[in-house]
């Protein structure tokens, strides 16, 4: 029982590393400045609906009465889009992946999908928050180091003093609490939607030993270099950054990574048994529909969600995200319609996810009519993917996981760079000024070459450790009589009227 | 005794049902069949992969009746059942040895 003793490896370490975690802070004082006076703190109100800083230009004029204090709107509104973004996972992509596999394997997904919730959860509470949006590692911010800009720092290990207050790195006015569960909930989606590519054969344990190395390895070098304040690709907020690139809610954290590494992980672990001779349809076609349509609601969390305040920024990408996925979902099922006569459920859905992941690093960088532009590349590109190359290539991805979320990420990272202009999105003049809508898109390129690497070595070296370690696959048998019954001893359906 | 099998299309059950109870039959046996004649399957197709279903869904009709009824309710069966396109199904008559009803251990004619 390797995946037993996994397990209790795991309990074991997280109990361990709590007992010695002990919080001893010592902070120099700085000088206090004075107190507001009733101008001032006008003014702090103002900055709180223009989403900027209070205590004067710098911060530290005067002392503010709401230094400190989260925002209640954009408090409010992040709330709700953590709660969105989980609701993608849980039961979203659940369903949307559930509903394309085979009856017999439809639990297992919904096993995985629940397993990296919980695994991804006790991970980013003991360090991953800490190591992709900390800054320890980083002692002088004008000087990067290495280090400081692959990982974050020990300082939120087990998110030590990370309370309702703002962090004002991210944000001015979102509790941080909040803020690293909104990008708690982006971590536990993007291992989950690598499940579609290795769905009805990986074997439970591998999956949760993959995650686990995989977020290590992959996902947090990559959470912190993109969005973490001291990250080397953060081009809108780090002015150090060596490769200025722009990701707004995760074309390259989320779709480009956890896509690459699902190709490199199904060609490692081999096609289905019977791939290509038996009937390997979906089996509930509705549960796939049911299950978009929340990926579709959860994803305003996740792209407006990704303004981090209840501002016009946020209010754009909404518009963004509307437009691409309708445009690209209609874009997609009338090629179906054209070129094969019949639109199909499943073709509006893909297009609908595939106009979703375009536009994730684009959305609150670029104006509504460049969204229908991008909409209709959504539609089109990861359709010839889908539909053409991937018979020509013949790997298996079961759900189409690198078709839909590495060609469209990938598509995202760059279409980003062409289409984001300073009047969607006025952040892009404090440090990205001199080459926004010039060669923007050449950082866009670099972003997409670090991302690539990362994810296909990694996964590589990963998946061969949990290769020699405890096997990658489900037995024959275990595959062929269903990873449900054989794993988790149930059954997805029980349609005896009888009982 | 005989009795007549009908395998037809699902959405014609309730033309059948009624045409055979118009006759004054009192009964009948209803499944859910798949297979396949003439029409053969079809092709569903999601995404880049494509599959032929071969056995489509049907419909099996069974009732046992007296000699004297066999003529009227096939060709009962068949008016109703026919849409006169390929896939319509088919009517098969058996004979049948002997009926026994088990609440009253009546038996032959009587019993069906």
């Amino acid at each position: 029982m390797v995946g037993v003793r996994l397990v209790l490896l795991l309990i074991a370490v997280i109990s361990a590393s709590l007992l010695c975690t002990s919080s001893v802070s010592a902070q120099a004082a700085a000088p206090t400045p004075p107190a507001a006076t009733l101008e001032q703190r006008v003014t702090d109100l103002e900055q709180y609906f223009q989403n900027a800083s209070v205590g004067g230009p710098t911060g530290t004029t005067w002392t503010s009465k709401i230094a400190g204090v989260p925002g209640p709107g954009d408090n409010a509104w992040l709330i709700v889009a953590s709660a969105l973004v989980l609701f993608m996972t849980l039961p979203g992509l659940g369903l949307f992946y559930g509903g394309l596999v085979r009856q017999k394997n439809v639990l297992s997904v919904l096993a995985q999908c629940l397993s990296i919730a919980g695994l991804v959860i006790i991970i980013w509470w003991a360090v991953g928050y800490s190591l992709a949006f900390g800054t320890s590692f980083t002692a002088d911010r004008t000087h990067p180091t290495l280090l400081g800009s692959i990982l974050g720092g020990t300082d939120y290990f087990f998110l030590k003093g990370i309370t309702g207050a703002p962090n004002t790195d991210y944000s001015y006015w979102v509790s941080q609490n909040i803020f690293s569960m909104f990008q708690l909930m982006f971590a536990i989606i993007t291992p989950a939607l690598i499940v579609g590519a290795v769905a009805e054969r990986m074997k439970f344990s591998a999956v949760l030993l993959f995650v686990t190395l995989w977020m290590f390895i992959v996902y947090l070098p990559m959470a912190h270099m993109v969005w973490g304040i001291t990250g080397m690709m953060n081009g809108v907020w780090n002015a150090t950054a060596s490769i200025k690139a722009i990701d707004f809610a995760g074309g390259t954290v989320v779709h480009m990574s956890s896509g690459w590494s699902a190709l490199i992980l199904c060609m490692m672990l081999g096609k289905r048994l019977g791939f290509g001779k038996e009937h390997m349809a979906p089996h509930s076609m509705v549960l796939c529909m049911v299950g978009t349509g929340m990926l579709w609601v959860g994803w305003y969390g996740f792209n407006a969600g990704s303004a981090l305040a209840a501002d016009g920024i946020a209010a754009n990408a909404f518009v963004t995200t509307t437009l691409a996925a309708g445009v690209a979902s209609f874009v997609w099922a009338m090629l179906e319609y054209i070129i094969r006569k019949k639109p199909s459920v499943l073709g509006f859905c893909s297009g609908a996810v595939a106009g979703l992941v375009v536009i994730t690093p684009a959305c609150g960088f670029v104006t509504p009519n460049s969204a229908v532009i991008i909409g209709i590349l959504a539609g089109v590109i990861p359709f010839i993917f889908v539909m053409k190359l991937k018979g020509i290539f013949g790997y298996d991805d079961a759900l189409d996981t690198f078709g839909v979320h590495a060609v469209g990420g990938t598509l995202g990272a760059l279409v980003t760079g062409i289409f984001a202009s300073v009047d969607a999105n006025a952040n892009l003049a404090t440090n990205l000024k001199d080459i926004v809508g010039k060669t923007l898109w050449l950082e866009q390129l670099k972003a997409i070459g670090v991302t690539l690497m990362l994810s296909i070595v990694g996964t590589i070296i990963i998946a061969s450790i949990v290769k020699a370690v405890i096997g990658l696959r489900a037995s024959p048998e275990v595959e062929t009589e269903g990873l449900d019954l054989a794993e988790h001893g149930e059954e997805g359906y029980i349609m005896d009227h009888r009982s | 005794m005989k009795k007549i099998e009908a395998i037809i299309k699902p959405f014609k059950l309730e033309e059948v049902k009624d045409a055979l109870s118009d006759l004054g039959l009192e009964g009948m046996t209803v499944s859910e069949v798949k297979g396949f004649g003439r029409q053969k399957g079809h092709t569903e197709i999601y995404r880049g992969s494509e599959y032929t279903v071969d056995f489509l869904p049907k419909i099996k009709v069974e009732v046992v009746i007296p000699d004297d009824l066999v003529e009227k309710a096939s060709a009962a069966i068949v008016a109703a059942a026919r849409t006169g396109k390929i896939g319509d199904g088919k009517v098969f008559i058996y004979p049948v040895d002997e009926a026994i009803r088990i609440r009253t251990d009546e038996t032959g004619d009587k019993a069906v």
